[in-house]
C-alpha cells in the first residue's frame, strides 16, 4: 500500500523542474532544426542555402539527371544489399557456430570484434586501406563491398549472439529426435526462434553500409563514389543538389528506423496471435 | 550437431584477416622505413621523431586536444542536465525521449555537419538572429566555434544516452535513504547521484572525446581548412600525400594518447567508485 506514497519519493525528483524542461526542447530543436533545414532548402527554388524563395523540385531533377550522382546512388544501394546479405548469413551462421565452441575461442572472436566497434572509424578505414595496398588489391568497387562485409559482420553477431544464448538448448535435440536432421532443425527450429535478431542484426547492417563515409571514402578508388563520398567531395561549393540527396538518405534511413522499431512489434504480435489461435 | 562449432572457422580466419592484419600493418607501417612496400624494409622510428621535432604537427595536436576537450566539457555541463531530467519522467516518457534523441545519431554525421553549412554561413539563420540582437556582421562559419559545434552536435547524443543509463539504473531508494538521514537536495546529488552516475559519464567521455580527437570531415566542413585537425593531417597522408609510413605512425601516436587519455579518466573513477565499493561492503557487513 505504502508503494505508491513512494514511488513519487524514489524518482529522482519531485519537483515540475522548468529549467530542466526548457533545456530538454531546446535541445531536441537543436538535435532536429539542421535536418529539417536540409529536407526544407532541398525545396528551394534558387541556389540560396540561406533564404528560401520558393518550392521546387527543381534539385531533384538534377540529382536524377546528373549521371555522376545517379552513380553513386547506384553504387551506395549496390554495396549496402551485398554487406547486408552476405554479413547477415556469415555474422548469423558464426555466432551459432560459436554457440558451441570453446569459450576461450567465442571470447576471442568477441574481442577481435570489437576492434572495429571501438576503435575510431579512421584507424580501421586506413587499417583496411594498408591491407588492400599490402595485397595489391587495386581499389574499387569490390575492396569497398569487402570493407563494408568486415565491418558489418561483428554488428550481426551483436545482435544475433544474445538470441541465441537464450534459446533452449533441448529444442534442435526434440527437432532431431523427432527424425530431423541437423539442418532441418536448423531452418526449422532454431533460425526461426532468432529471427528477430537477425532481422535487427540486417537493418543495423544496412544502415551502417549505407551511411558510411569514412571508411568507403578510404578503401575506394577508380572513381567509385558512394553517396557520403559524394556529399563529401560536393560540399566545399554550396550546391542545393547535396540537399536532395542529403533528404533522400535521411528518409531512406528514418523509414529503416521505423521498420527495425515497428516490425519486430508486429512479429511478436503475429507470434502471439498464432499461439493463441493454436 | 557436433560440428556446429566448425562453422566459426570460416569466420576467425576473415576476422584474422580483415581486422587482425590491418591493425598490424599500422603498426608494421609506423616502424618501417620501407618506401611503401613490404618485401624489403628497415626499422626505422624517423617518422615519429618527424612529427615530434616539427612545431606544426605538435600546434595541429595540441589544437585537436583542446578542442576535442572543449567539446567533453561542454557536452558534459548541457548533457549531464538533460539526461538527469530525462531520467526523472515516467517510463513511457523516457523511452520516447531517448528514442527522439537516438534518432538522429543514426543519420549520416556528413549529412547532419553539412546542413550547419547552410545555418551558419553569412545571411543564413543564425548570422540573421545576430544581426536583429545588434551584432552585425559576426563570422560564425569557418571558426573555432562552427568546429566546436558541430562535434557537440554529433557527438553529444551519446553523452547523454550514457549518462541517462546510468541514472535509470541506479537504486533510487539510495536518494531516499539520505533524504530520510537528513541530506538535503543539493547533498543528495553530491553524495549519492553524482558519485553513482560517475560510469555513465566516464563512458560518455569515450564516445565524444575520442571521435572528437580522430574527427577529420568536421574540422575541413565547418573549419574551412584553417583549423586542421590531427585527423585531416592522418587523411592528408593516406589520401593527398601517400605517406603511409608517416601517417601511420600519426595513427599509432594518436591512438596512445587516446588510450593514455581514457586510462588517467577510468583512473579517477576507480578512485571514486573503490569509495563506494567499500561502503556497499561495510553496509553488507552491518546487515
Amino acid at each position: 500500500m505504502m508503494g505508491k506514497k513512494y514511488k513519487d519519493h524514489n524518482k529522482l525528483s519531485r519537483k515540475k523542474r522548468p529549467i530542466g524542461r526548457l533545456l530538454l526542447i531546446l535541445m531536441i530543436i537543436f538535435f532536429y532544426m539542421p535536418i529539417v533545414f536540409v529536407i526544407l532548402f532541398s525545396f528551394n527554388d534558387s541556389k540560396s542555402l540561406t533564404a528560401f524563395t520558393g518550392f521546387s523540385t527543381i534539385w531533384y531533377e538534377k540529382l536524377f539527371r546528373s549521371s555522376r550522382m545517379m552513380d553513386s546512388v547506384y553504387t551506395t544501394i549496390l554495396v549496402a544489399v551485398i554487406a547486408t546479405a552476405v554479413s547477415t548469413i556469415v555474422g548469423t551462421i558464426t555466432a551459432l557456430g560459436l554457440s558451441k565452441s570453446k569459450k576461450v575461442i567465442r571470447d576471442l572472436v568477441t574481442y577481435v570484434n570489437d576492434f572495429p566497434i571501438m576503435n575510431p572509424e579512421i584507424v580501421t578505414a586506413i587499417g583496411l586501406m594498408l591491407l588492400f595496398l599490402t595485397l595489391g588489391i587495386e581499389r574499387g568497387l569490390g575492396t569497398m563491398i569487402l570493407a563494408h562485409i568486415a565491418f558489418c559482420i561483428p554488428y550481426v553477431m551483436l545482435s544475433v549472439m544474445p538470441k541465441i544464448r537464450s534459446l533452449d538448448p533441448n529444442m534442435a535435440d526434440a527437432a532431431m529426435d523427432l527424425g530431423c536432421t541437423p539442418w532441418q532443425a536448423l531452418i526449422k527450429v532454431i533460425v526461426p526462434q532468432i529471427a528477430p535478431g537477425i532481422f535487427s542484426g540486417a537493418l543495423i547492417a544496412f544502415t551502417m553500409s549505407f551511411d558510411d563515409f569514412i571508411i568507403s571514402y578510404f578503401v575506394t578508388g577508380r572513381g567509385i563514389k558512394n553517396l557520403s563520398i559524394s556529399v563529401y567531395t560536393m560540399s566545399k561549393r554550396v550546391n542545393p543538389i547535396i540537399n536532395a540527396i542529403s533528404t533522400l538518405i535521411i528518409a531512406t534511413i528514418t523509414l529503416i528506423l521505423i521498420l527495425v522499431n515497428v516490425v519486430p512489434i508486429i512479429i511478436e504480435k503475429t507470434r502471439k496471435k498464432n499461439e493463441n489461435d493454436n | 550437431m557436433k560440428k556446429i562449432n566448425q562453422l566459426a572457422t570460416p569466420y576467425i580466419i576473415w576476422a584474422g584477416i580483415m581486422i587482425l592484419l590491418p591493425m598490424l600493418l599500422i603498426l608494421f607501417y609506423a616502424i618501417t622505413d620501407s618506401g611503401n612496400g613490404i618485401v624489403s624494409f628497415r626499422l626505422t622510428l624517423k617518422p615519429f621523431g618527424k612529427f615530434f621535432t616539427d612545431p606544426d604537427f605538435l600546434l595541429i595536436l595540441w589544437r585537436s586536444l583542446g578542442i576535442a576537450l572543449k567539446t567533453t566539457i561542454i557536452c558534459i555541463i548541457i548533457g549531464y542536465p538533460v539526461a538527469y531530467y530525462i531520467a526523472g519522467s515516467d517510463d513511457r516518457v523516457q523511452n520516447l525521449l531517448i528514442l527522439i534523441i537516438t534518432i538522429p545519431t543514426w543519420i549520416n554525421m556528413l549529412v547532419r555537419t553539412y546542413a550547419w553549412i547552410g545555418l551558419l554561413s553569412d545571411g543564413g539563420l543564425f548570422s540573421t538572429i545576430l544581426g536583429f540582437a545588434g551584432l552585425k556582421d559576426v563570422k560564425l562559419l569557418y571558426t573555432e566555434g562552427a568546429v566546436i559545434l558541430g562535434m557537440v552536435y554529433n557527438f553529444i547524443p551519446f553523452m547523454i544516452l550514457q549518462i541517462n543509463a546510468s541514472l535509470s539504473k541506479m537504486d533510487h531508494s539510495l536518494i531516499q535513504a539520505a533524504a530520510d538521514l537528513g541530506a538535503n537536495r543539493t547533498q543528495c546529488f553530491l553524495k549519492v547521484t553524482l558519485p553513482l552516475s560517475l560510469p555513465g559519464v566516464v563512458n560518455g567521455i569515450a564516445l565524444v572525446f575520442l571521435p572528437a580527437v580522430s574527427s577529420f570531415f568536421i574540422p575541413k566542413m565547418l573549419g574551412g581548412g584553417q583549423y586542421y585537425l590531427i585527423g585531416n593531417v592522418i587523411e592528408n597522408q593516406f589520401i593527398t600525400v601517400g605517406e603511409w609510413n608517416f601517417g601511420s605512425a600519426i595513427s599509432i601516436i594518436m591512438a596512445v594518447i587516446m588510450m593514455a587519455f581514457m586510462y588517467v579518466v577510468r583512473a579517477i573513477e576507480r578512485r571514486n567508485s573503490t569509495v563506494e565499493e567499500d561502503d556497499r561492503r561495510r553496509r553488507g557487513a552491518a546487515l
